[in-house]
């Protein structure tokens, strides 16, 4: 079969959307990091941190995030199975879908209808719809791969395969509620059991958004853009098992000190210090691949966003074990720091790997080369510079604002009174609004070259009409 | 053979599957199953009516985005805010709003803390009493009154107890009444302050203030008064959200309290129903321990004293 009867209609419409809203969340993000000094900008009722917040993180995670794993992984599962998707009408019907129903999630966060569960804040007629599109993804996935013309799966199937599986079962379960109105529901759980399902769910789904499908794009794109096989087919055998397995005993590890019984934190802290081996497999199978030739980092611009975020995810998996335990958490949990963590995750290593897929997938279905290696440069300067002040300043906020907190006079009583230590921030946040101009821009750039790429590969077609 | 589950996609499913189960069940599934994770306090009550709808609104704005509701056991973090929580307070919160991040201050104690008037003025304008807070403003709460039938099938939901008559006195409620409402509920199951008999006089010895009279402590007194006490008691001791503090009418009754009346009413704060000196309190003030030194109080009680002009 030849390479063109793939159906790339559907996954550019999944790239330009995610896209889209990607645009959506950071300009939002922008905005509520201004709110954290300047409470002015907060528009009563729809548009004040409370209900802006939960659209920033639902648009980037489920909008940028889960359309470029739609997209992306049906690019990458065609290719590994060499076959067209198994059912290009229902992704055809997913793409729209996901597009109404991203919108109508924003809209509802906007009129405040929204679970107060972290990452599951949409009510639950919207669960029905993520359910459904998650159905068709599922759908699709298995039929193409159980009709593939490959018979070994590669490494990046595995992980597209624990995706799907996963996250069905952390969102169904997580959201199961009662409901009482169309707009309104009060979780299953209740208590300290409700903050239990909530952190399995809450970061699983940390692990299964912004970690395995990631990791499914940077296994395939990786070797792709550099032409060097993956360094090691074993450690990848190990580092995804051990993952899959280890990633859900954590969750309890956001509610270090909390009422929850003391042997659910624990063991959550333990198999999070566990995580840091099967997270590392990745990253030095990365290195090592790239080992063979480290000179790409110079002559390939790909192989840049390849290693540095695999890096930021080194890093990530290192910092984040850290802050469970217990003497870090004290000092650093409820501050600053932990958006510093989640920014580096996402701005860093999710972004970063991302976007390089997309550069990698967009010529290629345009049938044409990058519109500017030049602009690609540019973007992965501004955006590495603008993540790493934005969790750098982070990090020192949330050591500033714990030491704070804890701060006592000679006569044992506390020093500060919390609005003290909360306008003490203002200078950092207001950094991190600088920070986050640069990074902004640098996606803007990654725009504008991925538009004028797909531009200039219609203006070929015709010219060749 | 083991090679084989690469090539068998259902097969790798239902050993992914198996491999994240293992997990979910042992630290999720399990704990479900056992009565540590279901514990209720004997003192706490299933929301009312109002105060659900308090509750709803806490979720509909988001203020879980800025405020935890859980006190670490740590000890800075009790002084600041008060007896660190119990698994069993939270048996009717569905979900829990435990939070995440402190932007504003935890509010896990926040019940009966301040008065009802205090709240109602800071969710109105937040930077009129603190001028740099980043809190939005919620004076909108005002001039929305409560959907009533929402309110009656949200309990129901919950499966709380009400009556029909109940939820029509909500009538003319605003949604502001009912966060309020929700605000002073928060955290009450933990009994915070000691509550004495009515007829009981302090029997203990009493204790004069070291600092009566001394210029300096006076003065830091002052400014200490400037940033603790000002915003409800008004400038000079002159009484606005709370009482005047340069008359001699103390918790509604005439007749100056002692010094180290004063002084207890400062360290321990108050709440509806306390009784100081055989008068009882109607009203919230929040305790000052932990955040002001033994010092330092005895200074905003000479403060007070020049006040009086004693």
């Amino acid at each position: 079969m030849s390479d063109y009867d793939y159906d790339h209609e559907t996954v550019r419409g999944f790239v330009l959307s995610s896209v889209f809203w990607g645009v959506v969340g950071i300009v939002i993000g922008l905005w509520i990091s201004v709110q954290m000094w300047s409470a002015g900008w907060n528009i009563a009722p729809y548009f004040t941190f409370g209900r802006l917040r939960v659209v920033h993180t639902n648009g980037l995670a489920f909008g940028l995030g889960v359309g470029a794993i739609f997209g992306i992984s049906y690019y990458i599962l065609m290719r590994l199975t060499k076959r067209p998707l198994l059912f290009p009408v229902l992704a055809r019907v997913q793409l729209y879908v996901f597009n109404i129903a991203i919108a109508l999630a924003a809209l509802s966060l906007f009129l405040g209808m929204n679970q107060s569960l972290e990452y599951a804040e949409l009510e639950w007629p919207l669960d029905i719809g993520v359910v459904i599109l998650w159905v068709m993804f599922a759908v699709n996935v298995f039929g193409t791969i159980i009709k593939r013309k490959e018979e070994q799966m590669y490494i990046s199937l595995w992980y597209v395969i624990a995706t799907v599986v996963a996250v069905a079962v952390l969102y169904i379960v997580n959201n199961l509620s009662i409901p009482a109105g169309w707009d309104k529901s009060y979780h299953l759980f209740a208590g300290v059991n409700s903050a239990n399902v909530e952190w399995w769910y809450g970061h699983n789904a940390v692990g299964f958004v912004f970690t395995t499908p990631i990791l499914a794009m940077f296994y395939y794109f990786l070797p792709k853009s550099t032409g060097l096989p993956i360094y090691s087919h074993r450690l990848s055998i190990i580092a995804f098992w051990s993952l899959i397995f280890a990633y859900l005993w954590t969750g309890a590890h956001h509610l270090v000190y909390t009422p929850l019984p003391d042997w659910i934190q624990t063991l959550a802290i333990v198999f999070t210090i566990f995580l840091i081996a099967p997270s590392w497999g990745s990253v030095i199978n990365g290195y090592y691949t790239v080992g063979n030739d480290w000179s790409k980092m110079q002559t390939n611009y790909l192989t840049k966003f390849f290693i540095w975020g695999i890096t930021f995810y080194g890093l990530q998996t290192v910092q984040g074990p850290t802050q469970g335990l217990r003497v870090v958490s004290q000092l650093i949990h409820y501050t600053d720091w932990v958006p510093g963590h989640v920014h580096m995750g996402t701005m860093g290593w999710v972004t970063m790997t991302v976007t390089a897929s997309m550069y990698y997938i967009i010529p290629k279905i345009s049938k044409t080369d990058l519109y500017s290696v030049k602009i690609a440069n540019t973007h992965f300067w501004l955006v590495l510079i603008g993540q790493l002040m934005f969790s750098i300043t982070m990090w020192i906020t949330g050591i500033q604002q714990g030491a704070l907190w804890k701060a006592v006079s000679s006569d044992g009583s506390l020093k500060y009174t919390f609005y003290e230590t909360l306008i003490r921030n203002y200078p950092y946040w207001q950094m991190r609004t600088i920070a986050g101009v640069i990074f902004t821009i640098g996606m803007l750039f990654f725009i504008y070259n991925i538009l004028m790429t797909i531009r200039k590969g219609k203006a070929l077609t015709a010219s060749q009409g | 053979m083991a090679g084989d589950i690469y090539r068998k996609p259902i097969l790798f499913a239902i050993a992914s599957t198996g491999m994240i189960l293992v997990g979910t069940i042992v630290t999720m599934v399990y704990p479900m199953l056992t009565p540590d994770m279901h514990p209720k306090m004997e003192a706490l009550k299933p929301f009312t009516a109002l105060q659900l709808a308090g509750r709803d609104i806490y979720q509909r704005e988001g203020c879980n985005n800025c405020h935890t509701q859980t006190v670490r056991p740590l000890k800075t973090e009790v002084m600041r805010y008060g007896e660190y929580s119990k698994a069993g307070e939270f048996a009717y919160d569905r979900p829990f709003l435990w939070g995440s991040k402190r932007t504003g201050p935890d509010l896990a104690r926040i019940g009966g803390k301040y008065p009802d008037v205090w709240h109602y003025r800071h969710f109105e304008n937040p930077q009129a009493m603190f001028e740099k807070s980043n809190m939005p403003q919620y004076a909108f709460l005002k001039e929305v009154k409560l959907d009533l039938t929402k309110v009656e099938s949200h309990m129901k939901a919950n499966d709380f107890p009400f009556t029909t008559s109940e939820i029509a006195t909500l009538k003319d409620r605003t949604e502001m009444d009912a966060l309020v409402a929700y605000m002073q509920v928060i955290g009450t199951s933990v009994r915070k302050k000691e509550v004495r008999a009515v007829a009981e006089a302090s029997t203990r010895s009493r204790e004069k203030n070291p600092f009566a009279g001394d210029k300096k402590a006076i003065e830091l007194g002052r400014k200490l008064y400037a940033d603790n006490c000002q915003m409800c008691h008004g400038e000079n001791g002159k009484g606005d959200m709370g009482p005047s503090l340069a008359d001699d009418v103390f918790f509604g009754v005439k007749g100056d309290l002692a010094d180290d009346d004063y002084y207890e009413v400062i360290n321990n704060g108050i709440e509806p129903g306390m009784v100081e000196e055989g008068r009882i309190a109607k009203s919230s003030m929040p305790s000052f321990k932990g955040t002001l030194s033994r010092e330092q109080i005895w200074s905003i009680v000479a403060y007070i004293r020049s006040l009086q002009g004693k």
